[in-house]
């Protein structure tokens, strides 16, 4: 009896070795942490300081695990804009030196990567990728005075203390641009909701979409649920709404799901008018074997587009697309590229120097960001409020032949 | 049903302990008392020395995580080493004593008491709350014989991270607590969200702290080595080893099964309030099948049934991962390596005799020199 627990025992056990095993077949191609992107003698007004005082920046995200296609986006975004700040000169005539800490989406594993960054000398942090770890890590950041600049953890609580900024929306702004975009644009008269509810992120959104859809054009005719244990068939959900005859399927989750419901509802023969999704529909096209198709006419509420033809957005989508493989940069990308531009131009406008120390630079940054306007991938004139949310119009992109394109 | 059979069973057991009436083993009495005392004091003087040494902040904040490990890691090896029933569920005690551990210090916050305090009876209170859970459970799966433990522990923590990440627990500004599984209705001010659904815990407040989680982890060690070795102990470890023979003299399978298993769980309980108060924010999803599995990894390598290898081994486990930080991206694949090596070192009989080989040598050189002085 006590062999065979054992034996079960060890077996368990060794099913768990070779889960972990498995989770580790999404890691990233990039090689690119802490690597040092020193340009070798940029030629800036104060080269003789540059050389020994260097600005340390860090990053944490998911590079390893389900969420790991936001973390590499973020890490790769980071490195291009890190090197390209260097190329020319970096912050105020200072180098700027990069390192980015895996956190595997978890909160526990995040405040070890913020506890490791710190070790390092971290001045200010870019990051985290996620919403959860985020809450975590923003305690941490805000006992150390440490600036941080998170360029998608969209929980309220993810800035909840006076240093943390972001540069996505928020999931109720979020939920509300959503609901005003529908409105205001017509685009249908029934909407049905399929949602994660065991997700922060996907009932956020969910809750003020559905408290502003009293105020729209349109009603909720079928609002559903599903959690992440029963994330596979969605036929249930779907059947539900088309029962209701919603002509809009409004998404408020990850892609990874919705390009399952796309697939099911196709053979379930549900058709609806509009298929609306926020930033986490973005990366569905890049979905492995998935059948872009699908995804025709999928509108998504995201800050930044990658057909655009803005020339900040074209070099940068060269950029990414030759660090990365030929990937083509999501909005998650974005934001992070745009979260060291913003932090650049709000240390030149305080003159920050790499010798002050970290609880400085967090007080002058603070006092930067809020003065200066800045104007980068994800909005022309974004501006942010002493609260840490950045005030830019909101974007809706639509998928046509396969690619994102700006809707009008 | 459960209930009426508890009432059944608890007649049942006070007839017989009329009847036997055990008596207690001392406390000092436990022939293991000199292994205990070397262990304890094994224990505080790494907690003196890693107190007075400037550690990197990585591994400053990682002693209360690694404390709340190796109290979870004994806890699981009571049940799984000297009960030997398998629990696959341990993870949803430390939930359940997280969640209620938090309510209940969120709902003392603003009293008069010393911080120490308010923590204190947070344990005390996730502890019963966990003790409670693991009677519920116990009452009716371990009267079977056989591994349903397992199968039923499994099921139970899948639905208490259900149904804690649908919970909504809050304090309204006139001071009722609302409490639901649709969301907050009366609710507005974050300040009085406590559980707020799969947001989970949220503005927990900071009380754990390295010498709290020493003084736990002492304590529980003491708990479990004087249960191992009193009579009680022996009893399940009789169970254990052959339940017919047990029962035919005289053990009462089920009360000693409930003893073991009820302690387990009520440790876990106070473990999962101990790692909720170390971070800010909690969500039930943290503790799921693999959190349980990982617990029973650092059993299963530490040595089932051995509770100062369960200390060695959640030591090590909840370290290398963070400690292989710097190779970057193939980290995940060396840690999973390194456990299957590991294990295999750990399970073949020619490293036991090395390290027996080790432990004479070391062992000789002690005797050497307390002869030569």
């Amino acid at each position: 009896m006590k062999n065979f627990k054992r034996t079960l025992a060890l077996g368990a056990a060794l099913a768990m070795t070779t889960t972990a095993l498995a989770g580790c077949g999404a890691s990233d191609q990039g090689s690119t942490t802490a690597k040092a992107t020193t340009a070798a003698n940029s030629g800036s007004d104060n080269a003789a300081a540059s050389s020994d005082a260097k600005f340390k920046l860090g990053g944490i995200g998911p590079v390893t695990g389900g969420a790991a296609i936001y973390g590499n986006a973020v890490k790769t975004a980071i490195q291009i804009a890190v090197d390209e700040i260097n190329a020319a000169g970096g912050i105020n005539g200072y180098q700027v030196e990069y390192q980015f800490q895996d956190d595997e989406h978890d909160a526990e594993k995040a405040v070890n990567a913020y506890n490791t960054l710190k070790d390092w000398g971290m001045q200010m942090l870019v990051g985290t990728v996620t919403s959860a770890p985020c809450v975590a890590v923003v305690e941490e950041t805000h006992n150390d005075n440490m600036f941080q600049l998170t360029p998608s953890g969209t929980a309220v609580d993810c800035i909840a203390y006076d240093n943390a900024f972001r540069v996505c929306f928020s999931d109720p702004n979020q939920g509300k641009a959503s609901a005003q975009y529908i409105g205001s644009k017509s685009l249908a008269t029934k909407v049905a909701i399929i949602y994660d509810s065991s997700d922060t992120y996907s009932t956020g959104i969910h809750d003020t979409f559905v408290a502003e859809s009293a105020n729209q054009s349109f009603e909720v005719v079928a609002d559903q649920a599903f959690t992440s244990d029963s994330k596979t068939d969605f036929s249930v959900q779907i059947q539900a709404a088309k029962d209701a005859g919603a002509d809009l399927l409004f998404l408020p989750i990850y892609y990874q799901e919705a390009s399952l419901i796309l697939a099911q509802a196709k053979t379930s023969g549900y058709e609806p008018g509009v298929i609306f999704g926020c930033d986490g529909l973005d990366g569905i096209l890049s979905v492995e074997n998935f059948d872009t198709s699908l995804a025709e006419g999928v509108y998504l509420l995201t800050p930044f587009s990658a057909t655009a033809t803005d020339d900040l957005t074209v070099k940068f989508v060269e950029a990414y697309k030759a660090a990365a493989n030929g990937e083509v940069p999501n909005q998650f990308a974005a934001d992070a590229y745009d979260a060291v531009y913003a932090i650049k131009q709000a240390a030149e406008a305080q003159n920050i120097t790499p010798d002050m120390s970290t609880s400085d630079i967090c007080e002058a940054l603070k006092k930067g960001i809020t003065s200066v306007t800045y104007a980068g991938l994800t909005g022309d004139a974004i501006t942010w409020g002493a609260d840490g949310e950045p005030n830019k119009a909101p974007k809706a992109v639509v998928i046509k032949s396969g690619v994102y394109e700006l809707a009008e | 049903m459960a209930e009426k059979k508890a009432v059944g069973n608890k007649a049942a057991d006070n007839k017989k302990a009329a009847v036997k009436a055990p008596a207690k083993g001392g406390i000092f009495s436990s022939r293991n008392f000199k292994g205990d005392i070397i262990t304890i004091a094994v224990l505080v003087i790494a907690y003196f020395i890693i107190s007075n040494l400037k550690l990197s902040s990585l591994m400053t904040g990682l002693l209360v995580p690694v404390c709340v490990y190796i109290i979870m890691a004994m806890s699981l090896n009571l049940t799984v080493g000297i009960l030997g029933e398998l629990s696959l569920g341990h993870a949803g005690f430390m939930c359940v004593g997280a969640f209620t551990g938090v309510i209940f210090s969120r709902l003392i916050q603003s009293a008069a008491m010393p911080e120490l305090l308010k923590f204190i009876l947070s344990i005390l209170v996730a502890t019963v709350v966990g003790a409670v859970f693991g009677i519920i459970i116990g009452i009716p799966v371990l009267r079977l014989n056989g591994d349903y433990l397992a199968i039923v522990t499994l099921a139970f923590g899948e639905i208490i991270k259900a149904l804690l990440n649908n919970l909504y627990v809050g304090k309204t500004a006139d001071g009722s607590i609302e409490m639901n599984m649709s969301g907050f209705k009366n609710v507005t001010d974050s300040a009085g969200k406590f559980v707020s659904g799969p947001l989970g815990l949220t503005k927990i407040p900071k009380y754990a702290t390295f010498e709290i989680a020493v003084v736990m982890v002492v304590l529980v060690y003491i708990i479990c080595s004087h249960f191992i070795h009193s009579r009680d102990g022996r009893a399940v470890m009789a169970i254990r080893d052959n339940r017919i023979a047990a029962e035919s003299v005289g053990i009462n399978i089920t009360k000693y099964k409930m003893i073991a298993f009820v302690l387990s769980s009520a440790m876990a309980g106070a473990a999962g309030c101990l790692y909720a108060h170390n971070y800010a924010t909690l969500q039930a999803v943290k503790f799921d099948y693999n959190k349980s599995i990982l617990i029973l990894v650092f059993v299963v390598l530490g040595g089932i049934g051995n509770i100062k290898g369960s200390i060695v081994s959640a030591i090590i486990l909840t370290l290398l991962p963070e400690l292989l930080r710097g190779i970057g991206n193939y980290r995940m694949l060396i840690y999973s390596i390194l456990l299957i090596v590991i294990m295999l070192i750990n399970w073949s009989p020619k490293s036991r005799v090395v390290v027996q080989r080790l432990g004479a040598k070391i062992k000789g050189i002690f005797v050497k020199e307390k002869a030569a002085v």
